[in-house]
């Protein structure tokens, strides 16, 4: 019989990380499920609410449609940007001088800070001034996003689209050079077409790749606040009101401190749900 | 089926080569006739351009000059599928998403073969390969040396294939299987009499498995021959160091009047007789085989002994080079001053390099 020596004083070590999760996430967190559950009128007085503030908030009108314009965005957002990312990833070059240039080119859109991209395109879209409002309309389109719901949707889905097609395409591109040459040389000499290499190797071995690129566009698309605030500000009336938009206007705006708390707990419940859901999809049949 | 000539072949991977630098060409002027179903090897060592004329012959490379003739077809510019070939690589090549059925019908597929046809060709070849209790598994759960069976029978499944190509196939393969699928390719040879062209810097893989080897070197052949020819009887010093183990020994010699000699002995060989040019390199090159402690002989000292199983490799010093013996393990190792003998027949003369 051998008795283990117990030696606790490595947890010592590890408590800095423990003392920064807890300042960083558990503190801000716990405060906000603390408001959920309280009412509060200020000067530091609560009193119990209960599930009060949740049950509101999934009976609301109003979340109920910004919940779904946040769906309608990303599920449009991911339809458009991951197919045209895998794209651009397929149709960059290899090897030569191109391919830094391609580089380069690629990572601009997400070297730029977010509400700098929501004032580039607020100003390359204002009907008055904008580049792209005079090109729209002088096609003979009828284009003004700030009093067309279908403008300002199309506007910031381009703009979305503009920032972060490039992610994607970074992503599928690492992942198709570290293809070995030797699955496309088998490949050729099976006699497979372009449609089955892409389909029997490429993909497959784009799976990893492409799942971090969903996961990482779906999170980000469905967080966004920064540019479309900058740009539409939720507007025109509430067309582009997504629920990161709504909750600050409910917190901030109307300093209704409850409901939005109990709004945020229940937007990163769905945010945590959904995530596991693409990853757990996509990894299915991960059983080598 | 087919038999393969290549003429004057030339490559470089430089887009514009100098014809007049050969340090631009990979591969020198290559010229060599295979004939149908045979089983051929590419032996030499890393970067001696083997798999590029492998690549060449497959179609996976354009050859800067030259051509390759399949039967009399010159398919120099030919795709890999025109040529019809298959090829095994390195690391094995599957398709992950597919079973290993799917993975051996897929080149059937891709030619629009009927599945009534596919389904009995498959089970057949996943009966030669022993992989049919593993035909609806998927492809990517299989061991390195299931999946280089794949590959493998992608190339069987094409009953028309007109070679077989093989670039070191079995590199990631475990030693103790390496030698069961040395074998099962050896029998696979035998059954389906398909041309087949393997590429190793392996001289065991090479001389087991090729009717004829080709040794490369630096781009160029060095020689062309059964195993048995390259061992008894290697047309340059560097077939001899490279094949066999220990390799030749190469001893510097002088040869006047027909006879050479080395350490002012005279050393009886094969071919001393033949030889008549002058102000070259000249050296005796014999196999560790063929020498043996005698009564008198080249004067020399042992130096080390070494145990290789059956045989202790004893390594000896005359005159400033190092000579080495094997010696059968019931024999006594003799120590200090010892006399060496040469055997005629094995005993050769080269000039700068090549036979004479």
């Amino acid at each position: 019989m051998s008795s283990k020596t117990q030696n606790n004083k490595a947890w010592w070590l590890v408590a800095p990380v423990f003392i920064m999760v807890a300042f960083n996430a558990l503190v801000p967190l716990m405060t906000v499920v603390n408001y959920s559950v309280q009412e509060t009128f200020g000067d530091n007085v609560f009193t119990w609410a209960g599930v009060h503030w949740f049950q509101d908030v999934l009976h609301s009108e109003r979340f109920h449609s910004a919940l779904l314009r946040q769906l309608l965005f990303s599920g449009i957002v991911l339809a458009i940007e991951i197919p045209l990312g895998l794209g651009v990833a397929l149709t960059m070059p290899r090897k030569g001088p191109w391919v830094s240039v391609c580089l380069v080119l690629m990572s601009l859109p997400l070297l730029i800070p977010w509400n700098v991209v929501g004032s580039m395109w607020n100003i390359m879209a204002l009907p008055d001034i904008g580049l792209l409002a005079k090109v729209i309309n002088g096609l003979g389109i009828d284009y003004n996003y700030t009093r067309q719901p279908v403008a300002a949707w199309f506007t910031i889905v381009l703009m979305d689209v503009w920032h972060w097609t490039s992610l994607v395409a970074l992503l599928c591109y690492a992942g198709l050079v570290s293809i070995p040459d030797a699955y496309y040389q088998a490949a050729k000499v099976d006699g497979a077409k372009t449609w089955a290499v892409f389909r029997f190797i490429q993909l497959p071995k784009l799976k990893h790749v492409l799942t971090i690129a969903v996961l990482l566009r779906f999170m980000d698309s469905f967080m966004i606040y920064t540019e479309v605030s900058v740009l539409t500000g939720g507007g025109p009336g509430s067309a582009t009101t997504f629920l990161s938009i709504d909750l600050v206007k409910i917190a901030l705006g109307q300093f209704d401190l409850g409901p939005a708390a109990a709004m945020s707990l229940i937007y990163f419940m769905i945010i945590l749900f959904l995530s596991w859901l693409f990853y757990t999809l996509m990894m299915k049949n991960e059983d080598a | 089926m087919a038999k393969i000539s290549i003429e004057n072949l030339r490559h470089s991977y430089l887009p514009f080569p100098n014809p007049d630098r050969d340090e631009d060409y990979v591969l020198k002027k290559l010229s060599i006739d295979w004939a149908d179903g045979g089983a051929y090897a590419l032996l030499g060592p890393s970067g001696c351009g083997k798999t590029t004329l492998l690549n060449l012959i497959s179609g996976l490379l354009v050859p800067t000059e030259g051509k390759i003739l399949f039967d009399a077809r010159d398919v120099s510019r030919a795709s890999p599928e025109q040529r019809n070939i298959a090829q095994v690589f390195q690391f094995p090549v599957i398709y992950d998403t597919m079973t290993v059925y799917d993975n051996l019908a897929f080149p059937l597929r891709n030619r629009g073969v009927a599945e009534s046809v596919i389904d009995p060709r498959v089970k057949e070849i996943a009966g030669m390969l022993d992989l049919t209790s593993t035909l609806q598994k998927r492809a990517s759960g299989l061991t390195a040396d299931g999946k280089q069976k794949i590959s493998l029978g992608r190339g069987l499944v094409r009953s028309d294939v007109a070679a077989i190509m093989f670039d070191e196939p079995l590199t990631v393969i475990d030693p103790h299987l390496k030698w069961q699928l040395r074998s099962k390719l050896k029998e696979l040879h035998q059954r389906t009499r398909r041309t087949m062209i393997y590429v190793t810097h392996d001289q065991t893989e090479a001389l087991t498995f090729a009717d004829q080897v080709v040794v490369m070197n630096n781009g160029e052949i060095v020689q062309i021959g059964t195993p048995i020819e390259l061992f008894e009887k290697p047309k340059h010093t560097f077939v001899g160091h490279f094949i066999g183990s220990p390799g030749m020994n190469v001893l510097p010699c002088e040869v006047k009047g027909g006879k050479a000699s080395f350490a002012g002995q005279t050393i009886a060989s094969e071919n001393a007789a033949n030889f008549k040019g002058q102000s070259q390199k000249l050296e005796i090159g014999v196999r560790p085989e063929f020498v043996s402690f005698a009564k008198t002989g080249i004067p020399a000292d042992v130096v080390k002994v070494a145990d290789a199983g059956r045989f202790r490799i004893v390594e000896t010093r005359a005159a400033g080079s190092s000579i080495k013996l094997l010696l059968p393990e019931d024999q006594v190792v003799p120590t200090g001053k010892v006399n060496l003998a040469f055997d005629k027949a094995h005993t050769q003369i080269y000039a700068d390099g090549w036979i004479i």
